[in-house]
């Protein structure tokens, strides 16, 4: 038992709330991080307000002012070791721009390779460790079974496969690159090594078999997950909002490496601007109760405001904002998928329990895309890196994250040593639409006091559906 | 009986879970054999469960607590403490929790300058008062577990090894005292050296070293001798796994940083490094920000700010936080 440490109390009723009670939620589940939802209820058991608070903070824009920007990609890869690829790459092509870099086409192609190498890997341990215990076991079911050991006991060949799959993929980046978490391969200039034509091959074989993988998946989820969706599944945390996601620049199609950034309104109309440009389109509000801040389209001309019945200034990221930006998908199989995905939901989707959908239609783009870039030849180019030169500058490095559009921006002085930072990472985008999602699954499912286990993990998993 | 096993992280990035889920098959092999009781990242038990109606915390006992991440703020105190109470042998499982990590390097600045550039001088941000309702408080500094809360086993790396992982496991499994590797980074390198007096001065890593993406590793010239700081003699081993090649940064043909924090526990990176080049008469004045050589360890009173001295830190604790 705490003694009495002021985080370790319960949340008081806010302050106008009568007596009501305060359900506490900590930490949230079967997501990356720490965060407490805390729901408010009324006097008469129905939810007044709802909080996702996020718990704690590490201040990495802070801490890597002064150091020597080339080295900073290795050391803001900690920001998540669930996705450190993207922040890896994310950072080496603000220091690239830093720095005025060039990178030659193979380094470009390398890196490009092994981030959407993590994507795979990422969404398989979203997919099936985190999110399915809802879905295959049942949201209802003892908390002490709904999970990954769960599944393990409950369907051993899949769990063994799902293991082996994501596995193997994460030691296929590990051969090549040697540190598949915290990756130091991508350099400013490029790839730190180049790739042997027998790597290729090899490494070709090996995501032949995850597009094989992903393929199963897609029908598995589509047979036992998708086709029992029901209402309330659909409208679960469902909110209305914008979209952010890249674009390819020349033909709009899904992009997770290099493109424009497009921002959509719930109505479908958009803006496109460059990483660089994103101040003028994006701000960050704080709020007194999390750590976490909240970026908004300040450019909407419209405010802030997390109200689920007249939301301001909010949009959405991860893949199912970039499904609903995008135009199309260069891939043949996620491209069958997306038009099948949006004949039957429309553009955009808004349901936020669709996130899991369009998540395995990018594994599928993920796996495909792998393919492409490993039967093209040039990627065993051994140029893959130009020298750079320290210098004074600014850069904006831009990567579609797994949770979402991920922002590097920073200065660096004369040295080559950084002044200033900003980083606005994946779920940052999404804090202010998960606590909208909270509030609407809350109030949907919590009424009259009536409150049980099985209905807050409910309200979990419109959390868990954006992956934070 | 099965092993039951408590696991938290806290000033960390979910990197050390993602190592574990690494073991592949043996992970498998492990949920047969440990009973996981906590585990925010795959199972949902809560502090104030199961219908968020109790007051603080309280964790189910547990044979093993495997924590990751350093202390950063009063609930990861709390949460440390308590699961102290409650296992009967703690695991420190990565770099953040046994040397601070590179979460540490905050410790270079104060609470106060983190804030105002997070909250008020960040180029999009909206300033605000720096929040501070039902969100724990910092913290003066990022602590290592140990500066806290007794810890009966290290496992460093940034992530470690799963290899590594897996020994631990297994070796308390058995009840046997884990045995984990002792040299240095590169005790375990494969790459040709050449000996003392082939470099006079360190580069900054801005173009790569020679080599041949075809050929092995003992046909690349050690990194430090191509004129690139590598912290490979000051960093223990362990990153190279149990039947690995090579050191994982060095397969990539990329310096050492020091992510297993020092050979000794309680060695320092940055006077044994700066030893170690001035032993061999190396220039590094080309190099910017040394501090940086404690980028993984920078707990245990390692890194400060400027001007900040241990004798000052030893009177702050004895006075209180407010005497500085």
């Amino acid at each position: 038992m705490n003694g009495g440490r002021p985080d370790a109390e319960k949340e008081k009723p806010l302050p106008g709330n009568g007596s009501g009670r305060v359900i506490t939620i900590q930490p949230v589940t079967r997501i990356e991080g720490h965060a407490r939802i805390a729901i408010h209820l009324d006097e008469d058991g129905n939810v007044s307000d709802t909080r996702v608070h996020v718990m704690s903070m590490r201040g990495f824009e802070k801490f890597i002012e002064g150091r020597a920007a080339e080295e900073v990609p290795r050391i803001v890869s900690r920001i998540c070791g669930i996705c450190p690829w993207q922040h890896h790459v994310a950072s080496n092509k603000a220091v690239d721009g830093c720095f005025g870099a060039t990178v030659p086409q193979a380094g470009l192609k390398l890196r490009e390779l092994m981030q959407t190498m993590a994507h795979i890997n990422d969404k398989i341990l979203h997919f099936f460790f985190l999110a399915a215990p809802d879905f295959v076991l049942g949201s209802n079911v003892d908390y002490s079974v709904r999970n990954i050991m769960g599944i393990v006991q409950h369907s051993p060949e899949l769990a063994g496969k799902v293991v082996q799959m994501r596995h193997r993929g994460q030691m296929m980046i590990e051969k090549f690159s040697g540190k598949v978490i915290h990756p130091v391969a991508v350099v400013p200039g490029g790839f730190s090594r180049s790739m042997s034509e027998a790597e290729r091959v090899e490494m070709l074989d090996g995501s032949r078999e995850q597009l094989e993988f992903a393929r199963y998946a897609m029908k598995l989820a589509k047979d036992r997950i998708f086709s029992k969706y029901d209402s309330d599944t659909l409208s679960l945390g469902e909110i209305r909002t914008g979209f952010l996601g890249m674009v390819g620049i020349d033909d709009g199609a899904l992009a997770l490496h290099d493109g424009v950034l497009r921002l959509m309104q719930a109505d479908g109309s958009f803006h496109e601007f460059s990483g660089r440009e994103y101040t003028d389109f994006i701000g960050e509000h704080v709020e007194s109760w999390s750590y976490g801040k909240f970026p908004y389209a300040h450019a909407w001309g419209e405010g802030f405001s997390m109200d689920p019945d007249s939301p301001r200034g909010i949009y959405r990221c991860n893949c199912l904002a970039r499904l609903n930006v995008a135009d199309r998908i260069n891939t043949p199989l996620a491209q069958a998928e997306l038009e099948e995905f949006r004949s039957r939901f429309g553009r955009p989707v808004q349901s936020t329990m669709l996130y899991h959908w369009a998540r395995l239609i990018e594994l599928l783009y993920a796996c495909e895309r792998v393919v492409q870039l490993l039967e093209d030849t040039s990627i065993t180019d051994p140029r893959v890196r130009d020298e750079v030169w320290p210098r004074a500058g600014r850069g904006v490095g831009c990567v579609e994250a797994p949770r979402g559009t991920l922002l590097h921006d920073y200065s660096t002085d004369e040295n080559g040593c950084i002044t200033r930072a900003n980083i606005i990472v994946g779920t940052t985008h999404n804090l202010a639409p998960i606590n909208m999602s909270v509030k609407q699954a809350a109030r949907s499912l919590i009424r009259n006091g009536h409150v049980e286990e099985s209905l807050l993990n409910r309200v979990e998993m419109a959390v868990r559906a954006y992956d934070p | 009986m099965r092993l039951t096993v408590a696991a938290e992280w806290l000033n960390s990035c979910a990197g050390c879970e993602m190592s574990l889920l690494n073991m592949g098959e043996d992970f498998i092999a492990c949920l047969r054999i440990l009973s996981f009781v906590h585990m925010p990242m795959l199972i949902d038990h809560k502090y104030f469960e199961p219908m968020g109606e109790k007051i603080g915390f309280e964790f189910p006992e547990a044979d093993l607590g495997i924590i990751s991440g350093g202390i950063r703020n009063e609930e990861h105190l709390a949460i440390a403490e308590e699961m102290r109470r409650k296992c009967r042998v703690i695991v420190a499982i990565g770099t953040c929790a046994t040397h601070g990590g590179i979460p540490a390097l905050i410790n270079m600045f104060s609470n106060d300058e983190l804030f105002r550039r997070y909250y008020r001088t960040t180029v999009a941000t909206d300033a605000a008062d720096t929040p501070a309702v039902v969100v724990p408080p910092l913290l003066d500094r990022t602590y290592a577990l140990d500066e806290k809360i007794r810890v009966d086993v290290h496992l460093p790396g940034c992530p470690p090894h799963p290899d590594h992982i897996s020994a631990v496991l297994t070796a308390l499994m058995n009840g046997e005292q884990p045995r984990l590797p002792t040299k240095s980074v590169c005790d375990t390198c494969p790459a040709r050296r050449e000996g003392k007096g082939a470099v006079q001065k360190m580069r900054r890593y801005t173009r790569n070293p020679r080599h041949q993406a075809d050929k092995p590793l003992t046909e690349m010239k050690c990194l430090l001798e191509n004129g690139l700081l590598c912290m490979g003699p000051v960093t223990r081993a362990g990153c190279a796994g149990e039947k690995g090649e090579a050191p994982q940064c060095i397969r990539a043909r990329v310096p050492c940083r020091g992510c297993y924090g020092p050979v000794q526990k309680n060695g320092n990176q940055l006077l044994d490094m700066l030893n170690a080049l001035a032993s061999n008469g190396i220039d590094i004045r080309n190099l910017p920000d040394r501090q940086a050589f404690l980028r993984f360890s920078g707990a245990h009173g390692r890194l400060n700010r400027p001007g900040w001295k241990t004798r000052d830190r030893q009177q702050e604790e004895t006075a209180g936080p407010e005497s500085r």
